[in-house]
């Protein structure tokens, strides 16, 4: 396509060529979604290889039963069935568990006992899925079912049941000693005795039991994977659904003892990701054993149930939240206890060095001097995981946390809750502000968003038309009331920061290598892996403003180990605070050498050269220019004396620090007391993510945020029955919204840079996750607050809606 | 997700199709749209080995409107939704239709597939008995007419024998100026009712000259609430007649607890959808009065 760009004329002034390179800032439409919008991505399970086979898990009808026996000829005997894997063909090359990337184990397949419902008990090979899911029907186990543990809350208890046999007498865990046989980590931070002193001289304080129900992150593509391993070769391709590709090549060399270097992962398309292709699953190990077994490549795909049910889920988290603050409404201090269900492994996806993620974000946006927080991680009989779904690891929870504590305060302060914000706020000269966790906050200016966001939706208006509806409905002439749901955030994106970041070792960095042929394209590679955020479109905006190469000239690849230089995936909003550096800065070395390049072209010294949009010009003469493509196509023939030709650049960026996206959310909701059914009428999304690269990409991101936010305040719910059973792990009964329930987005924005981000920009597509779950949250606890309410739980469903209304003498029967 | 195996016939008469459900017996289920059947044996709920398709046959496509009203079995969901004869003399049918599943179910779904599933949560079972239905079953050995009142007898149990289809529905056309409401509580598009009520009614004057309410997904099998008919008739609509109408549904109710709610909410809900439903169908009902005594109706 190089005969397509016009060279730039002479006449055309910069800010024509500017608009030419579709840079930072431009709404620039997504490349990908020509492929995408006519059928032609290309998904795992588009991959289709031949002499392929395809397997299937046979699954735990229990949550937690010792498997007697399994019966390999009943499946083998079904047409197609090639092989029947279980544990016990495992052991040898010890795979029968895997690490994860918390520091424990997993079962690959079960070993003795299984531990959660739908728990992978063999692996089933066959000619096809037909035949495949034949064998998983046919195959015949014998169980003994064995006492579950279903409520987190109790697993410490001294008669709980054991659940982890192959921990019994380890008394020392990853993050440190363990105090009883379903006992990960106990883990804290801040100062717990200045957090008491806090407490003890504060005039008022609150606490509450606020639980963050399991969810899951559901995305529409489930997980799945095709390995070829040759065995003339040794050669291992692996194809699959994963947010982060060199690290699953590196746990794959690390756990199968195949040399890294004849690994090769693709990620190719990828259908969303929310955090749940983070993980490692049996499913691509068992791809991989099989086709080392059966010498042909193997493919696994989920189907939606085995997707809600067993590929980690998120949240489970129960929280104690407190505040301490005095009667003017000043917080003094913060503390929170959690009790985490991990489920039956500790299979968290987490980055950080901390055994529950950045919880410890959970004072918030607000100049709190003193705080402490405690978590315990717990084993029960459930599916292991624990993810950040849209959002950095545990910081969804952590917000949650602050800010329904800080609507709790209010009530009991009797204030407004804006008001009681306003007052609490850090305050933009407080920046670079470091919390009483020790974060170090680096930009913001709250109160300029609080303010915008309070007169865009005319916020005393609101209050009194609640009022309003508070007094009809107490007068018996309406059986309505509305809700006005604040929440101002503040994230910890951008993982991250070697002193805070490693998975299994290796430092959070990520890298961005650029290559510019002679015609003046480019194709640039990049560690992270889109999901569906947009990578080939807005990364080649960051590299166009740079280099001064149109972005349409600039291919963006990412996913293929071989080619791709070393990275950590995508999760955490770390592609553009990560990644996006990188790009920045490996465009910033490729304009380096092109000012050289440039000086030789022009016989005049690099200094007396300026940077003008997309090329160089000497100083004071701006028609003595040599534009980029030019330049590139001098770098291949015409080159000053020594230096080697080409035009490339590699850029491996580890971060000095986080980055702090922040935002002001307002929710309006009507409820319909007697049904519990409620009316989304306005949600206000007000965010500042740094430098805006692309408008329209961000506003998309935000809806997609909120929409899940929204997803899960209202209505997602993985739940379980006294025995185990997973409850509604189908479409019928989880809460994915459809365009119907999704309420109307409005968005808006502040931008203030991160100071130490080579471009200021700071991610954002999980930003309306974080602040929108508290933002529904607090929009229907406030509509009961005139009555008396205090809090209830998230989902908010119409049934748990109409039980509290119920439980508030709001409806007689 | 991935059903077993089994056999697809595809019989060019109902005879034909007729013979075949003969010949396989308990291992031969008919189709329509699929909607259900192909769910249920997707998860090996289901699992017949022979499936014979009834779309392509003719007889049971039809809408024919008389002094009773005809519609074929093989009619989709989406046909009913765009028939404006049927609307113009039973607009309750589109009401309901509207609110079974998403556009996408209802042009494979039918109303014979419906009706015949035994699903209690299936919507038309209970808009069926609302208005009376009679189902035309045939089997090889010929035809029978059984009441949409008396067809179903627990979830998945009706009175259908082996062998047997539903070819069509009839049922007597509602008096013109009718009042209707079909009135469901969902958690989202594409859901089976929590709680819902179909309500037909007609007024001379301030009094209720008929009424007949039945409910979806409230017990295993949908249910016509009989007294609603004793309470109303002949009575003015007020709150009083109102809530003893509820009261009489909410009696007959034995939902599950379920994600859509407890046992007791779902029949609170029942309650909600009956009452509901009749002040709307009053509302749309030809009446004298409506000024004054519907104006509480309105607040
Ligand atoms: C996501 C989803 C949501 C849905 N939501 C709703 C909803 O809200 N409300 C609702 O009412 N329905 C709902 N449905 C079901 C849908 O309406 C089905 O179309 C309907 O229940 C069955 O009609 P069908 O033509 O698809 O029948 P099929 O699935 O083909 O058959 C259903 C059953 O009836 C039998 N059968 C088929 N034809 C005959 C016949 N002529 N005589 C005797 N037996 C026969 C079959 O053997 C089978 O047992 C939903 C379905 C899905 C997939």
């Amino acid at each position: 396509m190089a005969d397509t760009i016009s060279e730039p004329s002479q006449s055309e002034t910069s800010a024509e060529r500017s608009q030419k390179l579709e840079g930072i800032g431009c709404k620039r439409k997504r490349v990908e979604d020509i492929r995408f919008t006519q059928g032609h991505g290309n998904y795992v399970d588009d991959v289709k290889l031949p002499g392929m086979l395809f397997g299937d898990f046979a699954r735990s009808p229990y949550a937690h039963a010792r498997i007697k026996h399994i019966n390999k000829e009943s499946a083998l005997k079904v047409p197609g069935v090639l092989a029947v894997l279980t544990a016990e063909d495992l052991i040898p090359l010890n795979l029968h568990y895997m690490p994860t990337l918390a520091g424990d184990v997993q079962a690959v397949l079960a070993h003795e006992k299984v531990l959660f419902q739908n728990q992978e008990v063999a692996f089933i090979v066959a000619r096809d899925r037909y035949a495949a899911a034949d064998g998983v029907e046919a195959l015949e186990v014998e169980y003994e079912e064995l006492e579950p543990l279903l409520n987190a809350l109790k697993a410490l208890d001294d008669d709980a049941p054991v659940l982890r046999d192959d921990l019994a007498g380890k008394t020392e865990g990853a993050h440190g000693p363990r105090e009883h046989h379903n006992h990960i980590f106990t883990w804290s931070a801040g100062d717990e005795a200045a957090t008491q002193e806090a407490f003890d001289k504060a005039d008022v304080v609150i606490e509450e039991y606020l639980a963050h129900p399991r969810v899951h992150p559901c995305p529409l593509e489930t997980c799945g994977s095709v390995a070829d391993m040759n065995p003339i070769t040794g050669q291992l391709t692996l194809w699959g659904t994963f947010q982060a590709p060199h690290v699953v090549r590196t746990v794959a060399a690390l756990i199968t003892n195949i040399p890294e270097h004849k690994i090769r992962v693709i990620s190719p398309d990828i259908g969303g990701g929310f955090g749940n292709k983070v993980g490692v699953y049996p499913g691509y190990v068992m791809s991989v054993v099989a086709s080392i077994v059966l010498k042909k490549p193997v493919k696994w795909i989920e189907d939606r149930m085995e997707n809600l049910s067993t590929t980690a889920f998120a949240r489970d988290y129960h929280i104690t939240a407190e505040l301490a603050a005095t009667k003017e409404g000043k917080v003094i201090g913060m503390r929170s206890h959690v009790f985490a269900d991990h489920g039956a492994f500790d299979a968290c996806a987490d980055p950080s060095k901390y055994p529950a993620g950045m919880y410890h974000i959970c004072t918030g946006s607000y100049d709190i001097p003193t705080a402490f927080c405690s978590v315990k991680g717990v084993y029960t009989n459930k599916a292991p995981g624990g993810v950040s779904y849209r959002c950095s690891f545990r910081v969804t929870e952590a917000v949650y946390t602050i800010e329904r504590a800080m609507d709790l305060l209010a009530q009991k302060l009797d204030m407004d809750p804006a008001e009681l914000r306003q007052k609490n706020l850090i305050q933009p000269e407080q920046f670079p502000y470091t919390s009483a966790f020790g974060w170090e906050y680096d930009s913001g200016d709250y109160p300029t968003a609080m303010a915008k966001t309070l007169e865009a939706v005319d916020y005393k208006k609101l209050r009194q038309q609640q009022a309003q509806m508070v007094e009809d409905f107490k007068a018996g002439t309406s059986r309505e009331i509305m809700g006005v749901g604040l929440s101002f955030f503040t994230e910890v994106v951008g993982a991250g920061p070697s002193k805070n970041c490693d998975i299994l070792g290796i430092n959070m960095f990520d890298s961005c290598e650029i290559r510019v042929h002679p015609t003046g394209a480019a194709i640039a590679r990049l560690g992270v892996k889109s999901q569906g955020q947009g990578h080939e479109t807005t990364f080649a905006q960051i590299l166009a403003s740079e280099t001064g190469l149109p972005a349409d000239m600039i291919t963006i690849e990412e996913g293929d180990t071989d080619t791709a230089p070393y990275g950590l995936g995508t999760y955490g909003s770390r592609s553009t605070p990560v990644a996006g550096a990188a790009a920045a800065r490996a465009g910033r070395k490729i304009k380096h050498k092109a000012q050289l390049i440039a000086s030789h072209l022009l016989e005049v010294h690099h200094d007396d050269l300026e940077w003008d949009v997309d090329g160089f010009a000497i100083k004071g003469m701006p028609d003595k220019r040599r534009s980029m493509k030019e330049i590139a196509w001098a770098a291949y023939n015409n080159l000053p004396k020594g230096m080697e030709p080409g035009l490339e650049a590699v850029d491996y960026y580890d971060p000095p620090n986080f980055t702090f996206p922040y935002g002001a959310y307002l929710c309006v909701l009507r409820i319909d007391v007697d049904t519990g059914v409620y009316s989304v009428d306005r949600f206000y999304a007000l965010d500042d993510c740094g430098t805006r690269i692309n408008p329209m990409i961000i506003e998309g991101q935000i809806h997609g945020g909120l929409t899940e936010a929204f997803a899960v305040a209202m209505g997602q719910l993985i739940d379980f029955d006294e025995t185990g059973n997973i409850l509604g792990a189908s479409l019928m009964d989880f809460f994915l919204p459809t365009a119907v329930e999704t309420p109307k987005w409005e968005t808006d924005h502040t931008e203030v840079p991160s100071p130490h981000h080579p471009i200021g920009a700071k991610g954002v597509g999980e930003s309306p996750h974080v602040g929108g779950v508290p933002a529904f949250s607090n929009a229907v606890n406030d509509a009961f607050r005139a009555f008396g309410g205090v809090h209830t739980h998230m989902p908010h469903t119409h049934s748990n809606i109409w039980n509290y209304a119920r439980s508030l003498g709001m409806i007689d029967s | 997700m991935i059903p077993g195996d089994f056999e697809f016939k595809q019989p060019a008469s109902k005879d034909e199709a007729l013979s075949m459900l003969r010949d396989g017996g308990d291992d031969a289920r008919p189709l329509l749209g699929g909607q259900s059947l192909i769910p249920m044996m997707k998860l090996r709920m289901a699992s017949p080995d022979i499936l014979v398709d009834l779309r392509g046959l003719d007889d049971l496509r039809h809408i024919s409107i008389g002094k009773s009203i005809h519609i074929g079995a093989a009619v989709t969901q989406h046909e009913l939704i765009g028939s404006e004869e049927l609307f113009n003399v039973c607009p309750i049918i589109r009401e309901t239709a509207l609110v079974i599943a998403d556009p996408q179910i209802r042009y494979s779904g039918t109303i014979g597939g419906n009706v015949a599933n035994g699903d209690p949560g299936n919507d038309m079972p209970a808009l069926m008995q609302c208005l009376d239905a009679t189902y035309i079953l045939e089997s090889s050995e010929g035809i029978r007419e059984v009441k949409a009142r008396d067809f179903y007898e627990a979830a998945y149990f009706t009175a259908l024998q082996t062998g047997e289809i539903v070819t069509g529905i009839r049922f007597p056309k509602p008096e013109s100026g009718h009042g209707y409401s079909y009135q469901k509580l969902k958690r989202k598009v594409g859901d089976y009712a929590t709680a819902a009520a179909a309500v037909v009614l007609s007024l001379s004057g301030d009094n209720v000259k008929s009424a007949s309410v039945a409910l979806t997904n409230l017990a295993d099998t949908p249910l016509f609430v009989e007294k609603a008919e004793d309470i109303l008739v002949g009575s003015q609509l007020t709150l009083n007649t109102i809530r003893a109408t509820m009261d009489a549904a909410e009696a007959i109710m034995e939902p599950v607890s379920d994600g859509r709610g407890s046992r007791e909410y779902r029949t609170k809900m029942g309650g909600i959808m009956v009452k509901r439903a009749i002040e709307q169908a009053a509302m749309r009902a030809d009446g004298t009065a409506k000024g004054g005594l519907f104006g509480w109706l309105k607040r």
